[in-house]
């Protein structure tokens, strides 16, 4: 049984207010896949990445992570299996140190004290941050935040990466370093974002969502060339592509 | 400076992490300590004062012991003084029959014993936090069997004031940057500044919850060393507790007077 695989069918939401934020919205990501979800603000994409580790509850059409289908009963398994880096590291970073934040999840699945301190220091080796981890999270710089807040993820060891605008807010260098590290994954990886550049180097696949639907799916180079899809939906074809591919 | 770097929260943390040694007494043992010294205090009648004064002993001891800086308790005690100022404020004018050998008014003795107490207290209840950290205190009062819910509690309203201090910071930020230098905001505009504080506060609330719960959080805040109880934290309680009831039973500051006075004498 495989974890690593997720799968999305006719997913729709709508928020109590009636905002429609997804309206039917099918794809499957396969093990090992780096895919970045793009899409305009309000397209849809944070209501997306909350339905897949099962935090909004299905409503219409299916999620289903590996084999299972995320229902109320399951939420616990697919947040096990899908770790979520969120778009705030502020949010995400709420113990007295770093380490003791890394091993919330671990604490949380009940893990016995010494695997726990194991997986404490694998992760915060693994993002390059075993020099923090006695220091308080709010005193971080912003690319350090980032990093720690992903070892918070890694240390619960899951199958799938979900990230939500893991390059917001950082300086060159630190971006650098996360494209390096999301690059050394080897977990099925989900990217949310409007770094249209990074998406470039770090996700062969793309899907451009846009008013609650899917509108493409499909290789980087191809859909993120196509200048004319990339203005109707809000987006630019980036810089990167127009120097590699001269007219 | 604003609000949050007043309370400062994050010291607080700071110091509940360092390593002295009664930061490593366990977190049950304070806890009941401190939960006794402050019924015993709270037990004394109202025009007490001067047997009161020898319970500043603990406080004293705890922040002396544990390394804690005055400045930074003084600060938040300060922060809590109008409270009992405004709770004893009117007992001077109501309460004129003069009491004790002094013939002092009995209003100005509950005055005082109001006060006191209200130093004795807080002062040590800021310093088991101080010296406990929050986090491994609410651990502590969990294992000493108060209900999850009310510890799960205590450690979110705890987490949140930071998020509420952090979001009112900001507000109050860009609220000064489009203000007039020097000009007090209208009375009228606090309002809707409180309502967005209270929405944005909640949002972020929201935010929080929904990373803990990403994390397998189920309700149940664990710690990753489960600390024994030592010898060294059975002398704390009994030491401590001896001392306390020895001071409720006799007014260790009279005994002390009269010793010296009879060395003296």
């Amino acid at each position: 049984m495989s974890h690593h695989i997720v799968e999305v069918k006719e997913l729709a939401h709508a928020y109590p207010d009636g905002t429609e934020a997804l309206k039917g919205v099918s794809f499957r990501i396969g093990h090992g896949e780096a895919v970045a979800l793009v899409g305009a603000n309000g397209a849809g994409k944070s209501t997306l990445l909350m339905h897949l580790n099962g935090y909004l509850p299905t409503e219409r059409g299916e999620v289903r992570i590996g084999d299972t289908t995320v229902t109320r009963e399951t939420v616990a398994l697919a947040r096990r299996a899908v770790g979520m880096v969120f778009q705030d590291p502020d949010d995400q970073l709420f113990m007295p140190t770093v380490a003791e934040d890394v091993a919330f999840g671990p604490l949380n699945a009940g893990l016995p004290g010494d695997q726990v301190e194991r997986r404490v220091a694998a992760a915060l080796e693994r993002v390059g941050m075993s020099h923090v981890r006695g220091r308080p999270p709010y005193r971080l710089s912003a690319g350090e935040k980032r990093a720690v807040a992903i070892a918070t993820v890694l240390a619960m060891e899951p199958d799938i990466l979900v990230m939500d605008e893991p390059s917001a807010n950082l300086d060159p260098r630190a971006r650098r370093r996360l494209i390096n590290l999301l690059l050394s994954f080897e977990h099925t990886r989900i990217i949310a974002t409007h770094d249209l550049e990074m998406v470039v180097e770090v996700c062969p696949r793309v899907i451009v969502l846009d008013g609650g639907r899917v509108v493409a799916d499909g290789p980087t180079f191809e859909l993120l060339d196509d200048e004319a899809l990339m203005l109707a939906h809000g987006l630019e074809r980036p810089h990167i592509l127009r120097h590699s591919h001269p007219h | 400076m604003g609000v949050a770097d007043w309370i400062d929260l994050g010291q607080m943390d700071e110091l509940g992490r360092m390593d002295t040694p009664v930061h490593r007494i366990d977190a049950r043992a304070k806890a009941s300590v401190t939960l006794a010294f402050i019924v015993v205090v709270m037990s004394f009648p109202r025009y007490e004062v001067s047997a009161l004064v020898p319970f500043l002993f603990y406080p004293v001891a705890l922040v002396s012991l544990g390394r804690i800086p005055c400045r930074h308790i003084a600060r938040k005690i300060l922060v809590a003084a109008p409270f009992a100022l405004a709770v004893g404020a009117f007992n001077p004018f109501f309460d004129r029959q003069p009491h004790g050998a002094l013939g002092v008014p009995g209003g100005w003795l509950s005055f005082a014993s109001i006060l006191l107490r209200f130093l004795l207290t807080v002062w040590a209840a800021l310093a088991l936090v101080a010296c406990t950290g929050m986090n491994r205190l609410g651990a502590g009062l969990g294992r000493l069997g108060v209900p999850r819910v009310f510890v799960v509690q205590l450690l979110f309203l705890y987490r949140y004031l930071f998020v509420v201090s952090d979001e009112g910071g900001k507000m109050l930020r860009s609220v000064e940057m489009r203000s007039e230098k020097g000009r007090p905001l209208r009375l009228r505009a606090y309002g809707p500044l409180l309502g967005t504080l209270l929405l944005r506060s909640m949002d972020r609330a929201e935010r929080v919850y929904r990373a803990m719960a990403a994390r397998g959080f189920e309700g149940e805040i664990r710690e990753l060393e489960r600390p024994s109880f030592h010898f060294e934290d059975t002398l704390f309680v009994v030491g401590w507790l001896t001392f306390f009831i020895a001071a409720r039973v006799w007014n260790l500051a009279d005994g002390l007077g009269l010793l010296l006075t009879r060395i003296l004498a």
